[in-house]
């Protein structure tokens, strides 16, 4: 009798997984299949989901219709801006409210804490006043520059990785003499590469997924970005579903290659955040 | 305090000191500064000028305000719970031992990848009235029958029938709920939040309760859930801070309309700053949506007390 429950209990269990794999997975095949879809067949009702004749024009004409080449150096430029600021204004703070001990530390941790719980549209009106009278608008200054000085967020995840190094390593250096800043550079940051490469992904990610950020900021349409560029081609092409699906295939494609090549630190920062507290 | 306490609070505000001074320059100053636009009149080609509580007065009577707000709490109630609970059930049926379990968690987490702006432009011609896949779908035989059976019951109780090919996006009464179950298929994150959750259950705890004869039910109900408790609320507390600053999706593909029908919190404030310069409204508009994040984060952590289990106390 048990085993015969057991049975189909599995049965239940592999039935919703494949099912639910089903769901979560068309979006992506309807995605690819418009594609590389002629505008005839992408009118055709019911649907077909192999294209014929199968062909890549969506992508030609999608790629050349925006300078795509133009915005994704843009934005390649800014990810790349944010990944360093973030790396080491992170891990230069999360040392100070980790590895050396002094007053006051934690009333500053917290007060880091506390500051994640505000909503960005609080301080937005006010940092683009600021932006605007430094004479920022319309330069990637105001998307990359904040990353320089630290974000809540990456900080609090680098200090609960920067806990777990045993206190003896610094001790013993600082006994030979060593500094804060060589202890940090020569010892913390070597052993930390794992959490580093993790909000290092993160900063990437999320620069390249901006949407609000470039929205307030660029008015220039060369300066533009692939999230920006893209939402301007779905104002002037939105009929064109073969080449509004091809672009956004263009767009999505890095994200999963760089998720399947680095899934071990993807989940790792994701469950560190969110635990380990 | 000695001379050597003097030099450790020095060495480390050194270190701190990316973060000290963008805390002044992104967190301090602009809050206040946004407290005080909120009591002005502020148009950014002049100075502000102090108009006492006009701003917060002329909000209350702002019928676009008070749509925009019930849109959000409205979509808030909608893609909450479920979401949460989705996700939830999504990451107990991956904890479970199967072959090609890896495989599962990689499909399900896929959709998380997607860029915001390529996934509303899918959504868009997923959701699409005529051709959409969606629609397709439901014109297959047994979701006819399924939409006439529920027409019948409406038809019973005098309430609007369902009309197919349904607008997802055009129909004001359905634009709402189609992105809330559009933001179902980004639930990635969280459910690999709550497998991590679900691996700090100690087994010793599971077992002896199917030792004692509890069913997967029970074992559910008594021993995962109250162990899971810490991360339901975790997710909670981020979902609410989510869901009430929604704007780039509705924005993108439907840019707020049918006639409003999507026009949230967070878009009304962008348009006000930035579309029509009226930077003290925006400002007041900000401080409201704090303080309602702020009551549901407080009901949150206060109801926590009766619900959530910390081990070790």
């Amino acid at each position: 009798m048990r085993n015969q429950a057991d049975f189909w209990k599995q049965g239940l269990v592999y039935g919703s997984l494949v099912a639910l794999s089903i769901i979560f997975l068309l979006p992506f095949l309807w995605l690819v299949s418009t594609s590389f879809k002629t505008d005839k067949q992408i009118l055709v009702y019911p649907p077909v989901w192999i294209p014929h004749p199968f062909q890549w024009k969506n992508y030609a004409n999608g790629l050349t219709a925006v300078p795509f080449g133009l915005y994704l150096r843009n934005t390649l430029l800014i990810c790349a801006a944010n990944v360093v600021g973030t790396v080491l204004s992170s891990s230069l703070v999360a040392y100070g409210l980790s590895r050396i001990p002094w007053r006051g530390r934690e009333v500053l941790f917290y007060l880091f804490i506390g500051t994640m719980l505000l909503p960005p549209q609080v301080t937005m009106v006010p940092v683009f006043t600021i932006f605007k009278n430094l004479g920022w608008l319309d330069t990637y200054l105001p998307l990359t520059f904040p990353s320089f000085l630290a974000s809540a967020f990456n900080v609090f995840l680098l200090r609960q990785f920067f806990r777990t190094i045993p206190n003896e390593l610094t001790e013993a250096a600082r006994i030979d003499g060593a500094s804060e800043w060589d202890n940090y550079r020569l010892i913390v940051l070597p052993l930390a590469k794992p959490a580093l490469w993790t909000i290092g992904l993160f900063a990437f990610i999320g620069a390249w997924n901006d949407y609000l950020g470039p929205l307030i900021y660029l008015f220039d349409d060369r300066k533009y970005t692939l999230s920006l560029g893209l939402a301007m081609f779905k104002t002037q092409y939105s009929a064109e579903w073969g080449q509004m699906m091809a672009v956004s295939t263009v767009v999505t494609l890095p994200l999963i290659i760089l998720f399947f090549f680095t899934q071990r630190t993807f989940v790792r920062g994701i469950t560190m955040t969110g635990l380990k507290g | 305090m000695t001379r050597t306490e003097w030099k450790q609070i020095g060495k480390g505000l050194a270190f701190c000191s990316p973060w000290l001074i963008g805390f002044m320059v992104f967190t301090l100053i602009p809050v206040v500064l946004s407290l005080y636009y909120s009591v002005c009149d502020y148009s950014l080609l002049q100075p502000p000028a102090y108009i006492g509580g006009a701003n917060y007065h002329e909000l209350l009577d702002d019928p676009i305000f008070r749509k925009s707000l019930t849109n959000t709490l409205l979509y808030a109630i909608i893609a909450l719970p479920a979401g949460l609970m989705v996700s939830l059930g999504l990451a107990l049926l991956l904890n479970v031992k199967v072959a090609g379990q890896t495989f599962y968690r990689t499909v399900i987490f896929l959709p998380s990848l997607v860029p915001t702006v390529a996934s509303a432009m899918l959504w868009m011609w997923l959701f699409n009235a005529k051709l959409g896949l969606i629609n397709t779908v439901l014109d297959w035989l047994p979701f006819r029958l399924l939409i006439a059976g529920i027409n019948a019951i409406l038809g019973l109780v005098h309430l609007p029938q369902i009309e197919t090919p349904i607008g997802w996006l055009t129909n004001p009464a359905w634009a709402l709920p189609a992105l809330a179950f559009m933001s179902f298929w980004g639930v990635g994150h969280t459910v690999v939040i709550y497998l991590a959750g679900l691996q700090d259950v100690p087994s010793e705890l599971l077992e002896s309760a199917e030792i004692d004869g509890a069913g997967m039910t029970r074992r559910l109900w008594h021993v995962t859930l109250p162990m899971l408790s810490p991360v339901i609320f975790f997710n909670l507390i981020m979902a609410i801070i989510g869901t009430l600053q929604v704007f780039a999706i509705p924005y993108i593909m439907t840019g707020g309309g049918p006639a409003r029908a999507t026009y949230f919190f967070t878009m009304y404030l962008y348009d006000n700053a930035f579309r029509y310069l009226k930077m003290g409204y925006a400002s007041a508009m900000a401080w409201i949506q704090l303080l309602i994040i702020l009551a549901l984060t407080a009901i949150a952590f206060w109801s926590s007390r009766k619900w959530v289990y910390y081990q070790g106390k």
